[in-house]
């Protein structure tokens, strides 16, 4: 039978009381082809409204088995697989490497190499940092301005290691020992004038950005990750120092010869999207400083330890080696047999386990916050998938 | 930082009944305790291993080591097993690393070992990915799916007795190793080769 239409007394209403309205939660596939997602990755999102609610990330979409390639191939044949790993920082992916078979095998670094290095990977950091910082603002929004800004410098970077490796992004340029090819006094000049130009580019862009009101809308107490579940959570790199805990393994493990060098740690305070972007900021003024010394102290000598690569062997055993990548804690588990070719070979790769927390800092975000918290933690999917 | 010595009397005082082994660098708990030892190593003030950078497993196949022993050659057959390896660190002590292993029984299937993810949440993803690869069931994972690859695939790829399959590689016309494969996996037909029908 069918209800009289009336506005009283069978329950029926014409308009809804207050906060009666049944909404539906909505699950959107974000990805994996969309531009905020910095690749391959998609992010499984449950929203009300615009509110997150629920966050999977699903990525894999790159994976390769980079593991056991790596076990089927000798030891020195994985090097220019590294540079794959997390494609815009090659030199500190090979430095990575290289650092833990030497740890394995004992085999000391000549000095010349470990200026060299040092050299290598804080320019690697420079050009990690600037371009985040542009990948971040075109996620908030600011279309390829600040990006094209940061690449600019990066071109000036790549040229240097297209003169001293070959290549400008797989460099492939470390050796157990060593470099595969020394730098002449024409190189080490051309660093010397990009390095001493950089801090006048740090200004201009944060002339730019730092201070921009829509940027600090967009990015102050946003995504805050708290200091004890950050530690919890194993994150490494400017994240974890951006939530205020003094971690720097460059400080901590004071691996290669970081003991050698002036610099400081900066830390943020809220931990929030805007002091991820800032504490990266400063970690590149300090980067210069480390470069400044390093260029000028860089003495003489052989650029490798003379390690024979044919037929190289790594004595039995098993190790863990890690240093600071621009990304966080990048580290090899290595286990040797004895043999021309590692019977383990683990990467520790800080994006993939710096994206554990994601959904914790996204819950109760809009949806255009989630794509600059992503842009916060700083991914790469050849790292990530591997 | 304490010995590994040092360490090992002191978890073995604390708790009765926890025996720990000393290999190379690292310390072998069993897989009954793995979860107390590690709630030891993150709660006792002087050690405060409160960060877990790393976490993979190792498959080691049936082995027999030979030793040499009071002017005699021994051999021992090594079970096959995997095993999981952990390295702790302290973020607020500064040092580190202390590595643990934690061995399941036997190979066959999907062994299992107790999750530390409710410790360590750092751990989440790496449990993953060691079941994704491994095939380790992780007790008490909060939430152990695949993780690198698809969700239907059968197998896992970082076993050391995987095998890809044959005919991961397609060519339209194969050719030299892939036609060998081919030929193994793609019989030829027994019936007449088969004509394309005309369109109508």
């Amino acid at each position: 039978m069918i209800q009289p239409l009336t506005t009283t007394g069978s329950g029926y209403e014409l308009m809804p009381k207050e906060g009666a309205i049944e909404t539906q939660t909505l699950e959107v596939s974000m990805g994996p082809h969309h531009p905020s997602t910095h690749g391959v990755f998609r992010m499984d999102v449950v929203l009300d409204g615009e509110e997150v609610t629920r966050l999977k990330p699903v990525f894999g979409y790159l994976h390769r088995n980079h593991e056991q390639l790596a076990e089927q191939m000798n030891w020195l044949g994985s090097i220019p697989f590294t540079d794959r790993l997390d494609y815009f920082c090659s030199m500190s992916n090979n430095w990575a490497y290289c650092h833990a078979v030497e740890q394995l095998a004992g085999i000391k670094v000549a000095e010349r190499a470990e200026y060299i290095r040092v050299i290598m990977a804080e320019l690697t950091r420079l050009i990690n940092h600037s371009c985040l910082a542009g990948f971040l603002l075109s996620d908030a929004g600011a279309w390829g301005t600040p990006l094209l800004y940061a690449f600019r410098e990066r071109e000036k970077i790549l040229d240097l290691f297209e003169a001293a490796s070959g290549a400008r992004m797989m460099c492939n340029y470390m050796r157990f020992g060593g470099v595969r090819a020394d730098v002449d006094d024409d190189w080490l000049a051309a660093a010397r004038k990009v390095v001493g130009n950089y801090p006048a580019f740090l200004d201009e862009l944060e002339a730019l950005i730092t201070g921009n009101e829509i940027l600090l809308a967009r990015t102050q107490h946003i995504g805050i990750l708290p200091r004890e579940l950050a530690i919890n959570a194993s994150i490494t790199g400017p994240m974890l120092r951006a939530s205020g805990v003094d971690y720097d393994i460059r400080k901590v493990d004071r691996y290669g010869i970081y003991d050698r060098f002036d610099f400081r740690v900066p830390l943020g305070e809220v931990g929030d999207v805007y002091d991820r972007y800032y504490v990266r900021m400063l970690e590149m003024r300090e980067s210069v400083k480390i470069l400044q010394q390093a260029l000028c102290d860089i003495p003489e000598g052989p650029f490798d330890a003379g390690v024979k690569m044919r037929n190289f062997k790594v004595p039995a055993g098993d190790g863990y080696g890690r240093i600071e990548a621009p990304k966080g804690e990048l580290g090899f588990y290595l286990v040797s047999e004895g043999g021309t070719r590692p019977y383990r070979y683990h990467v520790r790769a800080p994006s993939f386990i710096n994206l554990t927390i994601l959904e914790n800092m996204c819950l109760g975000h809009k949806v255009a916050d989630a794509m600059v918290i992503l842009g916060s933690v700083d991914i790469v999917l050849g790292e990530v998938d591997r | 930082m304490e010995s590994l010595e040092e360490i090992k009397d002191r978890i073995e005082a604390a708790m009765a009944g926890v025996r720990l082994a000393i290999e190379g660098k690292s310390l072998v708990v069993g897989r009954q305790h793995l979860l107390d030892v590690v709630r030891f190593l993150k709660d006792d003030t002087g050690l405060a291993m409160d960060y877990c950078s790393n976490l993979c497993a190792v498959d080691w196949l049936p082995r027999t080591i030979k030793t040499r022993e009071c002017d005699r050659d021994v051999q021992r057959d090594v079970p096959g097993h995997l095993e999981v390896v952990y390295d702790f660190y302290s973020m607020a002590k500064k040092h580190g690393p202390l590595q643990l292993r934690c061995r399941t029984e036997g190979r066959e299937g999907t062994p299992s070992l107790p999750s530390i993810t409710p410790l360590f949440r750092g751990a989440e993803f790496q449990e993953r990915e060691a079941f994704d690869l491994y095939g380790i069931r992780f007790e008490g994972h909060p939430d152990l799916r695949r993780i690198l690859m698809w969700d239907g695939f059968k197998s896992f790829p970082m076993r050391k007795d995987y095998r890809p399959p044959d005919d991961y590689e397609y060519e339209p016309t194969p050719h030299d190793e892939v036609l060998e494969k081919a030929k193994q996996h793609w019989p030829a037909p027994a019936s007449a080769p088969v004509t394309p029908s005309k369109p109508a």
